[in-house]
């Protein structure tokens, strides 16, 4: 019975009662839900379907396969791990718009055809502004409605989209997809903005530091897994991903280096560690896709460890600028300690899940013949453990004690940091239970005595070259700053240009006005007359005279219909 | 600063030197295994004597001067959006 309730309905339905139920329900109904949609999901069996007929098409709101179901998990799981982070959060507005935010993200990855696909799609992108907009600020309000201009803007892509792949195929499937029609390119494009490749991917580090201490762990888990998610399926093997991942991987940790926010430089970190799931999907081979597939799932639980130890921080300190923090390890133990097992696993240190995952798609790139790639992925290896392995734990817990004496995180929030950094170490020393659940047939062993040596020496040299730099005073100082990233050329060239257009514009209607010798008064006389508090326009009229009329427009537009 | 007088472990700068040097113990370790341990080269080049453990260091160091000049480019001050 359970199987035939679309999945994700169940996380979506939790999360709009929520704010309905007294506020000491609230939390308990958030932490259920992601529990029974997991039991649900394991009732699933791949090749599960449930298909509706609407608006004249056939759609499939569930298709169970390997690689939906694997997204499936691991959304559910980092819904879970998010309620219990954010226990104490009852506010009517953040927890559940976060709920229907992974509710979304689930049905999404679980939907066979366009249309379904659009639908929760857009939900995503509308439940998760909510999430952003409950900091309160305002500068997260700024920062969420450039946010939602974004990822909807990535909606009409894929609507428009999906509507040329219609009129090309004629079938609404969701499928592979291929980079040879319009159609295709404009999806592409629609996945390319969730997944922030180069030039596309402002929105994450406007948006990540903005949210709350809870909102952001939210923020890392779906949207960015979900444009995984959509290009696995649709685009794998396509050449250009390749080259795409790579400049992914390469270009944000220069910026990681000098950001003094911590959570922007995590959200460097994110873009990063989406290059390389877009390369393995680019290289289309099936250590590649099964690459992407499992550093993906890895990534949501690192990555939401990372934003979870730096929202701690930012619960009981106030910031997470690097500059004013330092010596926290002295208050926050423990939160100090899991921050690392995410800093270990997010740089593929053995044992922890990156080294598993990440070097599956780093030995396909360099399988595939692509020794360049595999130098450039080799670099940004280094330098992700450089920036978040080395960098967010240093600068809050360490360093120079900045004098900061703070309580430790609370207990549910510590409790859900050992629970990611549980299934982070599990991964890592039994990779093989996250491989069985991969789409394609997995034959990879990581653990090999050349492929552990090989890392370590790469990870300990990285941190030399580090305490080399910081010993000898040549790393560049924490400051504070903004540093211009892509979004400069519309939050401030394309705001000035907008200014000017309009001095322009009204300097040319004025010289107009002027020119016409009153033509143009004499058109606003017109138009008062007609609009004006006594113009016929402006006349009221009763209801049932509008009703009138809008019944003979009807029947004027069947008459036309039918001429 | 240390509002509550109490001497950390890591408050030594003595002690941050050993961990300093034991990194860099760990590091030749590492390097000499090359000789012991047979190595499955991915793509060739990356089979030589030392090869992870220079890429590490260079790349790192490179990175670091790269964003400092990148700084010089990108960096202003902290309210620059809000004016």
């Amino acid at each position: 019975m359970i199987a035939s309730v679309p999945a994700g309905l169940i996380l979506i339905a939790a999360g709009l009662v929520a704010p309905l139920v007294p506020r000491a329900l609230r939390g308990w109904l958030l932490l259920v839900a992601p529990l029974i949609a997991f039991a649900q999901l394991l009732a699933l069996p791949v090749g599960a379907r449930v298909e509706v007929e609407a608006f004249g098409f056939a759609l499939q709101l569930v298709r169970a396969d390997r690689l939906s179901l694997a997204f499936g998990y691991i959304f559910v799981i980092a819904a879970f791990l998010n309620a219990l982070f954010a226990w104490h959060v009852r506010d009517g507005v953040e927890q559940p718009a976060a709920m229907v935010y992974a509710g979304a993200a689930v049905a999404a990855v679980f939907a066979g055809d366009l249309l379904t696909l659009f639908v929760f799609w857009e939900l995503t992108a509308v439940a998760s502004v909510f999430v952003v907009w409950a900091q309160g600020s305002k500068r997260a309000y700024a920062a969420g409605l450039r946010y939602l201009l974004i990822q909807l803007g990535s909606g009409m892509l894929l609507a428009a989209g999906a509507a040329l792949r219609y009129a090309e195929t004629g079938s609404l499937a969701f499928d592979f997809v291929g980079l040879g029609t319009p159609g295709g390119a404009l999806m592409l494009l629609a996945f390319g903005i969730k997944c922030a490749f180069p030039l596309l991917h402002n929105w994450l580090q406007d948006v990540y530091p903005e949210a709350s201490a809870t909102g952001t762990v939210v923020l890392s888990a779906f949207t960015t897994k979900l444009g995984i998610y959509a290009l696995a399926r649709a685009f794998p093997g396509t050449e250009m991903l390749v080259w795409i991942g790579t400049a992914m991987t390469a270009f944000p940790i220069f910026y990681a280096v000098i950001e003094n926010d911590l959570r922007r430089v995590l959200a460097y970190s994110v873009n990063n560690q989406l290059g390389f799931m877009v390369v393995g999907i680019g290289l289309g081979t099936d250590l590649g896709v099964n690459g992407a597939v499992a550093h993906a799932f890895a990534d949501i639980l690192f990555k939401a460890l990372l934003f979870m130890s730096m929202g701690a921080v930012l619960l009981r300190t106030g910031t997470v600028k690097g500059t004013d923090l330092g010596g926290l390890y002295k208050s926050m133990p423990w939160t100090a300690g899991f921050c690392i097992v995410g800093a270990a696993s997010i740089s593929a240190f053995p044992l922890f899940s990156g080294f598993v995952t990440k070097s599956m798609i780093m030995v396909s790139a360099a399988q595939e013949g692509h020794a360049w790639v595999w130098l450039i992925l080799l670099f940004a290896s280094a330098g992700v453990f450089h920036h978040a392995g080395i960098k967010i734990p240093f600068f809050a817990f360490f360093a120079h004690d900045a004098g900061i004496r703070c309580k430790e995180a609370p207990a549910h929030m510590l409790l859900a940091m050992a629970l990611a950094a549980l299934l982070c170490i599990g991964i890592g020393c039994f990779p093989a239970a996250l491989y069985a659940l991969l789409p394609r047939a997995v034959d990879y062993a990581p653990y090999t005595a050349s492929h552990v040596l090989s890392q370590l020496q790469l990870l300990v040299f990285s941190a030399l070259a580090f305490s080399v730099l910081m010993r000898t005073g040549i790393y560049p100082p924490e400051m504070r700053s903004v540093n211009l990233d892509f979004d400069w050329s519309y939050r401030r060239f394309g705001a000035r240009l907008a200014a000017g257009g309009a001095v322009a514009l009204a300097a040319f209607n004025a010289a107009a006005a002027a020119g016409l010798g009153g033509a143009a008064a004499r058109v606003g006389a017109w138009l008062q007359g007609v609009h004006g508090t006594e113009g016929i326009l402006a006349r009221t009229s009763t209801t049932g005279g509008m009703a009138l009329w809008v019944a003979l427009m009807l029947a004027g537009y069947l008459l036309v219909l039918y001429l | 600063m240390n509002p509550d007088n109490k001497r950390y472990w890591l408050d030594e700068p003595r002690n941050v030197t050993r961990l300093y040097r034991g990194l860099w113990g760990i590091g030749i370790v590492l390097v000499l295994l090359d000789l012991a341990v047979h190595r499955h080269a991915e793509v060739g080049f990356d089979g030589l004597f030392g090869f992870y453990g220079l890429y590490g260091f260079v790349a790192c160091v490179a990175l670091v001067l790269a964003a400092k000049l990148l700084r010089r480019a990108v960096m202003r001050p902290e309210d620059y959006y809000d004016r």
